[in-house]
């Protein structure tokens, strides 16, 4: 079970307080053609390696966030309020 | 005495000797003995049955590793334990176990002696088998394997064991308690940091139980383990945790740890729990797991009798049992040499050590011929005999040139080096890298805060894992004297020869599958190159050992086969849990009615007093029906329905979703959220309203109303209620922040009881205060708020049925109250108590759908025939671009519509295949499906729906229904079944 560092609350809690909500900082396009909008729909990067994605506190403050996250070692390398823009990460 | 029990020795209490029992069969052994040990002291080396080919089988080592001699345990109703490991089965006073997958006996063997099994078992024979004809694997091959291949059978009663579980968090959790583990234990915890120490075994020690000869420090190996784990012991911030299994190493250092409490009890405490699950969550983790050794692959290297060379020294030193009388043990590695050597010193006879190398170091050859004991270097083994013993093994010379030597034998040692228990590093992500030295793979990157120590990490020197495994915690060097290193040794795949002797039986190299060398050549030739194909194709590896003792060999005899260097072969995955691991341990208190929540409504206990049956609606549980005496199920559900309909149905609608929307921007969320337009919804009304998920799929419905200019009470269904609101938190949250809007979950707080037909209003109308009820100051789909029997109340007029409908909603606390005085004051009216079936029956017959059973998350509006919900005029809302898609206006798009079967008595299957026009195809094409079907008692016939390509364009047309007795002809038509113009819903 994961370890999450919810950034509203402040907290490292346990995964079962949380639910994911797929990738982060997908821009639903204006005015899309089908083209742009089948894009936003279904493709998804599935990263192997850092991933952002959206996180839900459901069961905690009820907000959502984001994380980076790697696929690989599962390792959190940081979350960040919802709205920020995709942050430097540490180290890299 | 028992027959093969040294005089002296051993850790076992020979003042405590224990009876038990061995496939019906009285035995003698002591406290401290497993059970494997226990019948080797008896000279019982024959326990076993093969998985395939019924060969017998014997003990073949002292551990978790174990292959073969797997047993069943008996200890009263409900306790048989399939599939436990002799040797790791702590005797207890009337142990009582048996052989399994044999018949009639382990001693004579129908399986084995038909030769059921022989031809259908080559490598690949699952997915070989399942080829056409498919007649030939329904009668002949699935038969013969169910009834030849196999271990133990599962239970058949329900556990009547607890199990428990709980958390735990330490500063470092120790993996294995061998010397590498306690002296880390020892070197963590002396600061004061939290450490955890466990090992699966009931002792501590690990090898130090096998080797009392080595000093440590000025000390016998034991008395320093004894004063150790005191040390340990003695030291609060330490817990230490025996027979416990670090079986999953899961991600940020949580570990699963499966205790066990009882097993190794005579008696069983009264409530005490049988394991505990400890979910570990360590900031650092020690990996002391140890090494296993390799059996070496050979014709007849399965017969009882032929064991690991370390097995056989734990026997005789830790548990003082000789495991032969004549011993010979055949070696690629010097590891052999020094269980031989204690077994010759204990007075067992050792005519010969056989060695493949040329070169053996002179050191252990002074030592073999000061003993007494021949060694055969540049020798193999081409064949072994005895059936249910090794009674003798078939030597010759690797170049071949001498005969063959037979050398008689009532044990046979064998050792092919070590290979590291690198299983939970894996788990935790960590790579490996081969080690030509050891023939190995060993830990090298780590993924998460860890480090492996001593074998584990393929460190075989007791003098360096004693001083290297915690170089920063600055120890004093520890002495070490009479250490037995395991040496060197060469890395073989299978002995010389033994290709050239296949005619001599199966050389194996996983026991517990029954894979053989030549399984492996068969794959390779047939093109499977990886070794995880490999393994799939063989099933190498894949028994419940999960091939602690078959990987290595495995992947290098397939290494060979293909001529490419065993380093670039790879391993298999190593998968949670490290050994077979309860059902029990991992469910803990999650059973029986613990196993999931049930929600309740206010109104359940009163409805199970009436007979109710219950059904689960997520994890809700709601009355299905209130049958009364005598009533089948759909003689209950037709009264209830007719009852509604004549006069008044009661039923209690609470689970229903709720939230109540407010602020100053409460409208525009909705009119963004939902496809109907909200904005201009007046205050005391109410729209029926679906929700899309950006596809443009509906994913929920429900109703809102409209309490003032800034405050919405919204329903949801019951089972969409969370994922409504966490999407309605996800879009205020994130794609509309700037919206003052504020959402409560409000559907534990509002009970609702929803009352239909066409006496309601004279029912209520005595109780209702502050609402004036007249059906045009009051009409259908509007909400008014005031007070009935005095307590506040939301008062929907809505109906899900058809007829004149209220759902009164009040505090959750008060509804049980208003329940029993609606019913009370019903009375006059035969007030009917109606479940979700009936209301299920109802809902259909007014052609009203169920999202999530008449759609299935892949229908637009538009789709289930409700384009009339959709706001044209509004510039977005969540999913409106996606109901533009080419495919979304495609015209043969599945369309809901109602079905009428032209007998009107034939309820149609829910979920049934419709097809268009037959003309004798065998397979017509598939046009849709059934989603609700109903024989509906206040029309007189049946009804259903479905989904039809292009059927709102076919209304009238005749669509048929292949069902296994008859295809039944159904005419499309509308969905609306019972009074179409609403007259009963407005009056
Ligand atoms: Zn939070």
């Amino acid at each position: 079970m994961l370890l999450i560092d919810c950034p509203y609350c402040e907290q490292e809690r346990a995964e079962i307080e949380f639910t994911c909500s797929g990738e982060a900082h997908m821009q639903k396009p204006q005015n899309a053609d089908d083209a742009q909008w089948e894009k936003f729909l279904f493709l998804r990067a599935n990263t192997k390696g850092v991933h952002y994605e959206r996180w839900y506190h459901v069961h905690g403050c009820g907000r959502y966030f984001n994380a980076a996250r790697d696929t690989i070692s599962d390792k959190f390398l940081l979350t960040y309020k919802a709205g920020l823009p995709k942050p430097e990460l540490p180290n890299e | 005495m028992n027959e093969f029990r040294t005089n002296i020795g051993g850790r076992i209490a020979r003042d405590k000797p224990l009876q038990f029992s061995f496939n019906g069969q009285s035995y003698i052994g002591y406290e401290g003995d497993t059970l494997a040990s226990a019948l080797l002291a008896n000279g019982v080396h024959f326990v076993a049955r093969s998985y395939k080919y019924h060969r017998p089988r014997g003990i073949m080592s002292s551990g978790n590793e174990e292959a073969s001699a797997l047993v069943n345990v008996t200890r009263g109703k409900g306790r048989d334990d399939a599939n436990t490991r002799a040797t790791n089965l702590h005797l207890y006073e009337g142990l009582n176990a048996q052989s399994q997958h044999c018949w009639p006996s382990l001693d004579w063997d129908i399986g084995e002696v038909t030769r059921l099994a022989g031809p259908v078992f080559a490598a690949g024979f699952y997915y070989k088998t399942f080829m056409w004809p498919k007649s030939f694997w329904e009668k002949i091959y699935e038969p013969i394997i169910r009834k030849s291949a196999g271990l133990g059978s599962a239970p058949t009663l329900p556990d009547p064991d607890t199990y428990t579980a709980r958390y735990a968090h330490c500063d470092i959790l120790v993996v294995g308690a061998g010397p590498a583990g306690i002296v880390a234990a020892l070197n963590a915890s002396k600061d004061g940091v939290r450490v955890i120490l466990c090992d699966e075994k009931d002792e501590f020690g690990g090898d130090l139980l096998s080797t009392p000869k080595v000093i440590i420090g000025g000390l016998d190996a034991w008395d320093w383990l004894e004063k150790s784990i005191a040390v340990l012991k003695s030291r609060p911030n330490v817990t230490l945790l025996p027979r416990t299994t670090g079986f999953g190493y899961y991600e940020q250092n949580m570990l699963g740890l499966a205790e066990r409490l009882t097993d190794h009890l005579a008696d069983l405490p009264v409530g005490m729990p049988r394991e505990r699950l400890h979910k570990v969550r360590a900031k650092k983790v020690i990996l002391a797991t140890g090494a296993i050794e390799r059996p070496l692959v050979f014709p007849g290297n399965d017969r009882p009798g032929i064991m690991l060379a370390s097995a056989a020294r734990t026997y005789l030193n830790r548990y003082g049992v000789k495991v032969g009388q004549r011993v010979l043990a055949v070696t690629s590695h010097d590891a052999a040499y020094q269980s031989a050597f204690d077994l010759a010193e204990a007075g067992c006879e050792v005519p010969a050590i056989i060695d493949v190398r040329a070169h053996i170091d002179q050191a252990l050859l002074d030592l073999a011929k000061a003993l007494n004991i021949e060694v055969l270097s540049a020798h193999t083994i081409v064949k072994t005999s005895g059936h249910k013993r090794v009674k003798s093994v078939h030597v010759a010379s690797i170049e071949g040139k001498a005969n063959t030597r037979v050398i008689p034998c009532d044990a046979l040692l064998m050792s092919g080096g070590f290979t590291p228990s690198v299983h939970l590093f894996s788990q935790s992500r960590g790579k490996l890298k081969w080690d030509e030295k050891i023939g190995a793979a060993v830990p090298d990157v780590y993924v998460q805060n860890c480090i492996s120590v001593g074998a584990a990490n393929g460190e075989f020197s007791l003098h360096d894992v004693l001083n290297h495994t915690a170089p920063d915690q600055n120890v004093l060097e520890i002495d070490v004297q009479n250490d037995c290193p395991l040496g060197s040794g060469q890395n073989i795949s299978q002995l010389p020869l033994a290709q050239k002797a296949k005619k001599h039986g199966g050389a194996f190299v996983d026991f517990q599958h029954d894979v053989v060398a030549k399984d492996i050549g068969l794959a390779v030739r047939e093109g499977f190159h990886s070794i995880e194909h490999i393994k799939r194709y063989t099933t190498t590896g894949m028994a419940t050992d999960q091939g602690k003792t078959s990987n290595i060999n495995g992947v290098n005899i397939a290494a060979d086969a293909l001529n490419r260097p065993v380093a670039d072969m790879g391993l298999t995955t190593f998968r949670p849990p490290y050994t077979p691991t309860t059902f029990g341990t991992l469910a803990g208190h999650s059973r029986g009615k613990f196993f999931d929540i049930t929600r309740k409504s206010p109104t359940d206990d009163w409805a199970s007093d009436y007979g109710a049956v219950f059904e689960p609606v997520g994890l809700w549980r709601r009355a299905s029906y209130f049958p009364r005496a005598n009533e089948t199920k759909h003689q209950a559900i037709a009264r209830e329905c007719k009852a509604t309909r004549a006069s008044i149905g009661i039923s209690d609608a609470s689970t229903l979703g709720k939230i109540e929307v407010v602020g100053p921007d409460a409208a525009e969320f909705l009119n963004r959220f939902y496809t109907n337009p909200m904005l201009k919804l007046p205050v005391g009304r109410c729209r029926y309203v679906l929700a899309l998920k950006e596809d443009g799929f509906i994913y929920d419905d429900g109703v809102i109303a409209r309490l003032s200019e800034t405050r919405f009470h919204v329903t949801t269904t019951t089972g969409g209620a969370a994922r409504v609101f966490a999407n309605m938190q996800d879009y205020l949250q994130t794609e509309w922040p700037e919206l003052k809007v504020w959402l409560t979950s409000i559907s534990e707080q509002w009970a609702v009881i929803a009352l239909n037909g066409p006496n309601v209003r004279n029912l209520i109308a005595p109780f209702v205060k502050d609402i004036d009820l007249d059906k045009d100051n009051f009409p259908h789909m509007s909400i008014r708020e005031g007070t009935i029997f005095d307590i506040p109340t939301r008062l929907f007029r809505v109906s899900f049925t058809g007829e004149l409908g209220y759902e009164v909603n009040i505090p959750a606390a008060n509804a049980l109250e208003v329940w029993k005085r609606l019913m009370e004051a019903g009375e006059q009216y035969d007030i009917t108590p109606y479940g979700v079936e009936a209301l299920h029956y109802m809902r259909a017959e007014k052609g009203y759908i169920i999202v999530g059973k008449d759609s299935d998350g892949t229908q637009t509006p538009e789709d289930m025939g409700m384009e009339w919900a959709i706001g044209k005029k509004k510039p977005d809302f969540i999913g409106k671009r996606s109901l533009t898609r080419p495919d979304m206006l495609l015209p043969d798009r599945p369309q809901f519509v109602g079905l009428m079967a032209h007998d009107p008595q034939v309820v149609l299957e829910e979920g049934a295949q419709i097809v268009g026009e037959q003309k004798g195809q065998t397979f017509p094409k598939m046009i849709g499906h059934i989603t609700s079907s109903y024989m509906s008692a206040p029309l007189g016939h049946s009804i259903a729906f479905g989904m039809v390509a292009g059927g709102l364009g076919r209304i009238g047309d005749d669509v048929f229904i292949p069902m296994p007795d008859m295809t039944h002809r159904v005419k499309i038509v509308d969905p609306v079944f019972y009074d179409p113009e609403g007259k009963r819903l407005n009056d």
